[in-house]
């Protein structure tokens, strides 16, 4: 129909409009030139704007000192570090927390969902309330109450208190014995990655015994006894081959040992357990979502009830479930920049916060974050994507 | 007991038969889905079991494998009593096969290792055996080509044969069947009948709920016939269709043979 | 065991054994049907006996509803001291607008509930008119609560609390859902060019914190600007989460737009509809009736959302409850100023929530038929 049309003598305007394919091509053009025009527009402005203060447009501000304090940091920093490597720590106690609040929140998330599907009508409704209550109350919210409570509710260093040997809760942090190793602690890791390797082995032999003989080795079992019962014996046969640092209180504050700080704790429970609520969910859903069919035909054949979640209910879920799962720690990571809301430095208060405050920078500064952080969540969708086609690819 | 009962065969005691049922009740709730349920199935019979919709048919053989908990009387199967106790439960399991209207295949795997998964985790075979096993069975049902696909990719009536052959591969003693043809385009029941009057002829013990009545004619040794759940009548296929006693039994095959 | 024996057909329904009903049967069947169920029980009871009765305690029953500060309320009651709210509960209503103009924003709260009626309730009298008036509605409440036109004009950094919220809130939904459709539209588009501005514009928004957005617009939005114009931060705010929340609204319209079988736009092509005619009538009703429990979930996240604004300065309820613990009469309160804002976001949230739920149901017994 197109190429009759056009090859017609005295394309009228009209016609042209009318022809389906001009008429794209037409829409695409003024929409790219509407675009890049705002785009143009708004650079410009940006410019005159930049221009009119005597700012400019430089990162060389990223060299300079940075001059203000970080209480947690990774690498080596002090005031007089560069902004960029404030940036460092920023991204740095970002991973930190994401990373923590992913594990913590996939594990608290996975318990709920399962005490939601429990048999027990207490648990259950118990799991309930916790969910509804967590998910509609802002994050934010939860930040500020956990951060609180601990502020105001735990003890001054003075006051602490003691959990165990060493270890004290108090408003400036949970204090911990520091771990200091003597010459033979070695021995310890060494069996620990042994025990993992022998477990790879392991795991692969028992496949293949059950595949020849049917013989089932409770592979479990033994995992756990060899990853982490050897080492634990060996730990003492080797006479505790550690001495601990433990945090004296000196004046106001502790000195010595490890300390999580309040903001890292609040950011970390709070995010995990919000997160964890909606991962309850995700998961609840994704085994209600496997037809009960499924494991009636599996239970009818016999299988136990750990065998008919094993084989054949958990992974017709898991399929159901990663891609919610993928877009929460996906959330997750976003929402760690509330951590501004409590001081704790991560990528949006150091560099987006108080390196732009002090170097005026504003569009530079905010540049690096949104980039920052577009990074991050790409990476986390990279991730999921690859172990969800992978889940998908077993069972196609 | 039932005057209905008459026909039931005789035997000694409960060993001598594969399913013994004795006053057996079962409520949903307040509903009384199961009325004194008396029945005995000798080894090697086959059992046809009709009725309307609602009638509890279905919820009376799930409730030999226990996939229906009942509240009254008792369940024997092979020599086991169905009770709480999680490992009786299992023991029936192993012996009796189960196949289901909606086929029930695990979607995520293969043709072959639906049919080795129970083997393999149950009856701890070794692989080989298990899959010669399976490709044995899937040739009895006439698909051994498709071994390698998945369920997804089968046709309703291929899936069924698949789900027959997962439950062969047990090697049960004792088969049932809900509805198994219930779900399926009318060319396809065919090929799943078939199927299930070459199984019938090996002599194991079968109980069937269908409303295939050609079916029953063929195999059966005794029909039975249930309705607001009783059994109402039961009787030997000849005698049933030909001089049905009961009046709802004389309207029920009034309306399943009209047309 | 009592047996009688009745014809076959004849065996009259019995009541389930009385070990299976009642009571008893439930608690034996839900609580203690095995070990493990027995131990979960006892956990859940044992948690339930240490959070409820301390919760009860400094809630309530050894709380203070009256005092003129923090020392006269801890004199009173260990517990929490509920006379802070209360002194401070207009603020936490109106922020600061303006003692004699309060009645606009009364106004306003009424005529949400009318708007919000008419839409959340379809058999409510005078759907029509009531949806058309809902349309309107944030225009309207616009006029009310900025002034102007004959009324008392007021600053919006004079707006705050609930008000505040609602503000945002409304906004952001109002606009994000036409927008977001417009670019999930763009996104199934043909054109190449507008479909990768959409995609690029969806994945930007999504791919980034709503924080560092409204953090651009507090600190660089400014600079985009001709030279010399100003632009209120409120304005800047509602902006940035408008075009936020409509990223997220474009990906549930698109799940809509996918869950749509194909047949239906091939009938309306073959209809000899044009584009927007045939999304209009045909596609788009389709499109949103199923699309509106994701699109409510977008509103709730966006709702609690709102909360982030005061990292930037605006003083929602969140935010002048947080100021109000720097007044020195009553601080250290924070506790029971969290709880009270909680308490406002869980039972709009929880509503919304149950709301999209009944929706949910509504739609799959809809579809069965």
């Amino acid at each position: 129909m197109t190429g009759m049309v056009t090859s017609r003598k005295g394309i009228s305007l009209s016609r042209t409009w009318n022809d389906k394919e001009t008429r794209s091509v037409i829409i695409q053009i003024v929409a790219i030139c509407l675009i890049l025009g705002f785009f143009a527009y708004i650079i410009r402005n940006a410019y005159i704007n930049l221009e009119a203060i005597g700012k400019g447009f430089s990162y060389n501000f990223l060299w300079q000192p940075s001059s203000y304090d970080i209480n947690q940091h990774f690498i080596e920093y002090t005031s007089r570090s560069s902004h960029f490597r404030a940036m460092m720590v920023g991204i740095l106690n970002t991973l930190l927390v994401a990373v923590c609040g992913i594990a913590l929140a996939t594990l608290l998330g996975f318990i709920l969902g399962v005490l939601r599907l429990s048999r027990n009508w207490l648990t259950n409704k118990l799991a309930y309330v916790y969910i509804e209550y967590v998910r509609n109350v802002p994050v934010l919210l939860h930040i500020l109450l956990v951060y609180g409570v601990i502020v105001h509710s735990l003890p001054v260093p003075k006051q602490a208190i003691s959990l165990n040997e060493g270890a004290f809760l108090t408003n400036r942090g949970f204090f911990m014995p520091a771990p200091v190793f003597e010459t033979l602690f070695w021995i310890v890791p060494m069996l620990i990655l042994a025990g993992i390797g022998f477990m790879m082995w392991f795991r692969k032999h028992a496949r293949r015994v059950q595949d020849e003989t049917g013989h089932h080795y409770p592979v479990f079992w033994i995992g756990l006894g060899v990853m982490a019962g050897i080492p634990i014996v060996a730990y003492f046969i080797l006479g505790a081959p550690i001495t601990w640092d433990i945090p004296e209180l000196k004046g106001f504050n502790f000195k010595g040992g490890m300390v999580i700080r309040p903001e890292f704790i609040a950011l970390w429970l709070a995010l995990s357990c919000y997160t964890a609520a909606f991962i309850g969910e995700i998961v609840r859903a994704g085994i209600v979502a496997v037809d009960y069919g499924q494991t009636e035909a599996a239970s009818a054949l016999g299988l136990k009830r750990n065998r008919v979640l094993n084989l054949v209910v958990i992974p017709q879920a898991l399929r159901i479930i990663v891609p919610p799962l993928t877009s929460q720690y996906l959330n997750l990571t976003k929402n760690s920049s509330l951590a501004i809301a409590i001081g704790y430095m991560d990528i949006l208060a150091t560099i987006g916060g108080i390196s732009l405050n002090q170097t005026g920078r504003e569009m530079e500064c905010m540049i690096i974050v949104l980039l920052l952080y577009l990074a991050l969540s790409l990476m986390i969708s990279a991730v999921m994507n690859w172990y969800n086609n992978r889940i998908k690819l077993v069972e196609r | 007991m039932n005057e209905s009962h008459n026909n039931t065969p005789e035997a000694d005691s409960a060993q001598d038969f594969a399913v013994t049922i004795r006053n057996m009740h079962k409520w949903y709730g307040q509903f009384h889905v199961l009325k004194n349920i008396n029945l005995n199935v000798v080894r090697g019979e086959k059992i046809v079991i009709c009725g309307p919709s609602g009638s509890g048919k279905s919820t009376m053989i799930r409730c030999i494998n226990r996939l229906e908990e009942h509240q009254q009387g008792d369940i024997i199967v092979d020599g086991t009593e169905l009770s709480n106790d999680l490992r009786n439960i299992e023991v029936v399991r192993r012996e009796v096969g189960m196949v289901f209207q909606h086929f029930n295949l695990f979607p995520h795997l293969t043709v072959l290792e639906n049919c080795t998964l129970a083997p393999i985790w149950v009856r701890k075979a070794p692989r080989a055996e298990a899959e010669e096993t399976a490709m044995q069975y899937l040739e009895r049902v006439k698909i051994p080509d498709q071994a390698h696909k998945f369920p997804g990719q089968l046709s309703g009536g291929q899936q069924q044969r698949v789900a027959i052959a997962r439950s062969l591969c047990m090697r049960p003693r004792i088969m049932l069947f809900d509805e198994p043809t219930s779900a399926l385009d009318p060319e396809m029941i065919k090929e799943v009948l078939e199927v299930m009057v070459e199984l019938a002829q090996e002599g194991r013990t079968m109980l069937c709920v269908t409303h295939e009545m050609g079916f029953a004619k063929t195999v059966a040794d005794r029909v039975i016939f249930m309705d607001e759940g009783e059994i109402i009548e039961e009787n030997s296929p000849e005698q049933f269709f030909a001089s049905p006693k009961h009046e709802r039994t004389k309207l029920f095959l009034s309306q399943i043979l009209e047309h | 065991m009592q047996q009688e024996t009745y014809k076959p057909g004849e065996h009259p329904d019995l009541p389930p054994p009385s070990n299976t009903i009642g009571p008893m049967a439930w608690i034996r069947e839900n609580l203690l049907s095995s070990p493990t169920n027995i131990v979960m029980t006892a956990l859940s009871a044992w948690f339930l006996y240490e959070i409820i009765p301390p919760t009860l305690e400094w809630v309530f029953l050894d709380a203070a509803f009256t005092g003129e500060n923090r020392d006269e309320c801890r004199a009173k009651a260990a517990g929490a001291c509920w006379a802070f709210i209360s002194e401070r509960f207009n603020l936490f209503t109106y922020g600061f607008y303006p003692h004699e103009s309060r009645w606009r924003v009364d106004l306003s709260f009424l005529l949400l509930l009318i708007a919000l009626v008419a839409v959340l309730w379809d058999r409510a009298p005078f759907r029509k008119q009531g949806l058309y008036f809902a349309c309107a509605y944030p225009f309207i409440a616009g006029w009310l609560l900025l002034g102007g036109y004959g009324l008392e004009p007021v600053e919006t950094d004079k707006f705050g609390g609930f008000m505040l919220t609602l503000v945002v809130g409304v906004t952001g939904i109002a606009f994000s859902l036409p927008i977001g459709i417009l670019l999930a539209l763009g996104r199934q588009s043909d054109l190449l060019a507008i479909r990768l501005f959409s995609v690029g514009f969806i994945e930007f928004i999504r791919g980034v914190p709503l924080i560092t957005l409204l953090f651009v617009a507090s600190t660089m939005l400014n600079y985009f600007l001709p030279r010399g114009t100003t632009f209120d931060l409120l304005l800047r705010v509602l902006i940035m989460v408008t075009l936020f929340s409509s990223a997220y609204m474009a990906e549930v319209i698109r799940g809509g737009l996918q869950a749509i079988p194909k047949g239906q736009y091939e009938a309306a092509d073959a209809m000899g509809l044009k584009y927007w005619t045939s999304m209009r009538l045909i596609v788009l009703p389709q499109v949103l009736k199923i699309s509106i429990p994701g699109i409510v979930n977008t509103f709730i996240g966006l709702y609690k959302d709102t909360t982030l604004v005061i990292i930037i300065g605006l003083l929602d309820p969140l935010g002048i409850g947080r100021s109000s613990l720097a007044d020195t009469k009553w601080t250290g309160l924070s506790n029971e100023v969290y709880l009270f804002v909680a308490i406002f976001f869980f039972i709009s949230c929880f509503g919304m929530a149950r709301y999209s739920l009944y929706l949910e149901r509504k739609l799959e017994t809809e579809h069965k038929r």
